[in-house]
């Protein structure tokens, strides 16, 4: 596919103006990055969540291609019927499209917590889709609760920061590595910040055959608390602090680091990507401050194994 | 606005693909950005488009005509949110109060 | 000059077969493109049936084998969306964790056809038959149907993809049968040919599906200014089967000569006494009717096979002479002043003017026998709160109290 700046750009849209996501949302980006990746006839599933809410709040929809949503936990199901289904019609020779590709939205919370079983079963039987998740890293959508994949020391209105508290204590679900361990032929982590990485990722997810898995960090300026203005600053310092290290595993065995994280002589502390966020202001008072320490241990343990599996010096 | 059931598609069905165009997201704004196309590396050579691709409302229009290169807010849209200004990497674009 | 042409009736084949046999032939002769469900019993046959079909070759189904209930109906939803025909079959635990996505198909208006072998519910965990889960579902609008016999599951299976998948309906279908005493069960099934199912139920024409050249949004956010008006549109619909039902049925018969009604009367036009019950119930009342019949009583059985939409109006007429009306069912609703058959049964009764008494008697929970003794206890009770002319809103009889 091309990726000249210009074609870029005249991509069809998948998601219109006049969306109700929050100023400065990194998810309608994602959905933008996504749109430029499309190769033909797409049908869009999108699980419940400030998505699929803000998007089509009747009589309005963003969207521009088939979309549907049927409930939270199942859309990685639901997916799952309209491939099958077209691929019955087809073999009857009652569908007019040669190709559809399906694609399935959720946020984390619909995907590392209460859709995680759709998506398992769905992910063995081996459908041909495209598995995309939008990780905000709480359920942003009904007012900031933790999730799978809220970080550790992130303060969300379901683990307050309080005197004997720091916020969430546990750490974040390791979902591409999870998702990958089913042997599916791509799995992929993308930020929009890098977006041509993003496009060339989810191109490939699309070409592949059977599932992909494709993890997209979405920062959230309302649950985080940080400026509308740096969602995109932030998304790249997730990458420069290697909370959310970009990386490819193919098949489920081989790992292959990407450019922009390959490309880290080391790591930034990730104090820089927690500073900018109020979510994370009480780990800088004295009380958190080893706890604080423990999360940049943890992140860098997390970082050194991912460069061995992906054979990175 | 208010139509009767009879007078809908069924389940909720929206049967125009992006019609949220109506809703226009402008008043959302507390900030409107500015863009002073000197140094603009769009305005100058068609390249980066940083601003476009990061917008999150698609409220940012490059396009180019008889070979010059246009750079226009669609202000029924843009919600002021400064991602364009903060990501410009010649601090084209500045936000003003509204 | 036209030729004459005899007309013959179409010569299927004769078999035995339990009633998850039976249905799933008949999803098999329906041709559907999807059917995707979730192991559990006493439902499990359907689905082992037609995975069979599936490895001989012998359907172009694609066969699904969901991690869970609720993704089998998530699944039917999608590929139903998309534009497909589709089945599921469940029961009990798996009907209840299905709960949520029920009202989805139904609210996003998907003919989706679900075979029901009805079972109890936990706790305590039980395989046996009872009504309370698909009576637990009655408002989540799905079209119910109750079954009596492996004939009527493969008859009723076929009918149902004609009546949900109607324009005028678009609702998708619960077909319910006894669980081990009519899914478990052998009895002779005259199956129609391959070729006469396939014209009578001819392929699926979808409305409003997924089409990547006419790219709609389904299932929106619908707030306090229009969710209402799509449920009146879905209440519509449902009052609708009425007419499709019938219409249905008169076309089914024509080419089979079998029909079954919304429900069935045996020997209630002098009746004194009606039993209203449905499935399997049913046929223990007509022999216990022909029994009292030879002793002189006067008592009829009316057979319920169209819960939802309830026929009210017909059935009012249909009890409006008797004296009292006896309902049998194997369901019980916690708290509730009467359970779910008898509230049915006395709302419809209730703007006549003389009104029958009803009797209600909850019986067979959990698959415990209901012989035919206890229907004839249910009668008898009846008739002596006749005497009295009062009678208590419920009992439960069968049970060790």
């Amino acid at each position: 596919m091309s990726m000249k700046l210009k074609d870029l750009l005249q991509a069809p849209e998948v998601l219109g103006s006049g969306h109700r996501m929050c100023a400065g949302c990194g998810a309608p980006t994602v959905m933008k990055l996504m749109g430029m990746s499309l190769r033909g006839p797409t049908i869009v599933c999108n699980a419940t969540g400030c998505l699929e809410v803000a998007t089509t709040i009747y009589p309005y929809t963003a969207w521009k291609v088939p979309w549907i949503h049927v409930a939270f936990e199942n859309v990685a199901a639901v997916a799952s019927g309209i491939v099958e289904g077209i691929n019955a019609m087809q073999e009857k020779g009652r569908y007019k499209q040669e190709h559809v590709d399906v694609i399935a939205l959720g946020g984390d919370g619909g995907t590392f917590d209460i859709g995680f079983g759709a998506l398992s079963g769905a992910l063995e039987r081996g459908h041909d889709f495209v598995y995309m998740v939008y990780d905000n890293g709480a359920y942003q959508n009904t007012g900031i609760q933790r999730s799978g994949a809220t970080l550790p020391g992130q303060e969300t209105t379901t683990s307050w920061a309080g005197k004997a508290e720091p916020g969430k204590r546990q750490r974040k679900k390791p979902i591409a590595e999870i998702v990958a361990a089913h042997r599916i032929p791509y799995v992929a982590t993308v930020d929009p910040f890098h977006y041509r990485d993003f496009i060339t990722k989810f191109r490939k997810a699309l070409e592949v055959e059977g599932p992909a898995f494709i993890h997209a960090f979405s920062p959230c300026p309302r649950g985080w608390r940080s400026e509308s203005s740096k969602t995109i600053e932030l998304a790249r310092l997730a990458v420069e602090t290697g909370i959310h290290p970009l990386y490819e595993i193919i098949d489920g065995e081989q790992y292959i680091m990407s450019g922009p994280s390959k490309s880290l002589k080391e790591l930034k502390p990730v104090d820089e990507f927690m500073k900018l966020q109020g979510q994370f202001k009480h780990l800088f008072t004295p009380q958190w401050e080893d706890f604080r320490k423990q999360v940049q241990q943890q992140i860098t343990a997390d970082w050194e194994l991912l460069k061995k599996k992906c054979g990175v010096e | 606005m208010s139509k009767k059931s009879s007078e809908i598609p069924m389940a909720g069905n929206i049967l125009e693909p992006g019609n949220a165009r109506e809703y226009k997201t402008g008043g959302w704004r507390a900030e409107r950005p500015k863009h002073n196309p000197e140094d603009c590396l769009w305005i100058k050579n068609g390249t980066c488009a940083l601003c476009c691709i990061f917008c999150p409302d698609n409220a940012i229009k490059l396009s180019e005509k008889d070979g010059k290169f246009l750079y226009a807010y669609d202000y029924d849209y843009c919600k002021g949110c400064g991602i364009c200004a903060n990501e410009c990497p010649k601090s084209c674009i500045t936000m003003e109060a509204e | 000059m036209a030729a004459t042409v005899k007309m013959t009736k179409p010569k299927g084949s004769i078999e035995g077969l339990t009633g998850d046999a039976a249905i799933a032939y008949a999803l098999k002769q329906c041709d559907i493109d999807v059917l995707s469900a979730y192991p559990i019993t006493p439902q499990t046959i359907i689905v082992e049936d037609y995975q069979r079909f599936f490895a001989e070759g012998q359907v172009k189904t694609k066969v699904i084998p969901v991690e869970s209930e609720h993704s089998a109906m998530s699944a039917c939803i999608g590929a139903s969306a998309a534009g497909a025909r589709v089945a599921t079959a469940s029961a009990s635990a798996g009907l209840a964790l299905m709960w949520e996505v029920l009202y989805c198909a139904s609210g996003m208006r998907q003919p989706i056809v679900l075979a029901v072998a009805n079972r109890a519910l936990s706790a305590p965990i039980n395989i046996h038959n009872d009504w309370s889960d698909s009576y637990g579902a009655r408002d989540s609008g799905f079209i119910q149907m109750y079954c009596q016999s492996c004939q009527e599951a493969y008859d009723t299976t076929i009918m149902s993809f004609r009546i949900a998948e109607n324009h005028n309906v678009l609702l998708p279908a619960m077909v319910c049968i006894d669980g081990f005493i009519l899914s478990h069960n052998v009895e002779r099934v005259e199956l129609l040919p391959d070729e006469v199912v396939r014209d009578f139920v001819g392929v699926r024409v979808p409305v409003q599906p997924l089409d990547t050249d006419k790219p709609i949004t389904m299932g929106p956010l619908c707030l306090t200014d229009y969710y209402f008006e799509f449920k009146e549109q879905e209440d519509k619909a449902m009052r609708e089967v009425f007419k499709v039902y019938k219409d249905v049925e008169a076309e089914f018969q024509k080419v089979t000569g079998r029909s079954y009604g919304m429900y069935e009367t045996y020997k209630t036009k002098d009746a004194d006494i009606i039993m209203l019950t449905h499935s399997s119930p049913a046929g223990t009342a007509k022999a216990v009717v022909d029994a009292l019949r030879e002793q002189g009583e006067k008592v009829g059985v009316l057979r319920m096979k169209l819960f939802r939409p309830f026929p009210a109006a017909e059935l009012a007429k249909e009890l409006s002479s008797a004296k009292a009306v006896a309902v049998f069912e194997k369901c019980l609703s916690f708290g509730a002043p009467t359970n779910p058959l008898a509230l049915e049964v006395r709302t419809a009764l209730y703007d006549l003017p003389k009104k029958p008494m009803v009797t209600d008697f909850v019986v067979g929970l959990g698959g415990r026998d209901v012989p035919p003794a206890t229907i004839v206890e249910g009668y008898n009770k009846t008739k002596q709160y006749l005497e009295k002319g009062k009678a208590p809103l419920y009992e439960t009889l069968g049970v060790r109290k």
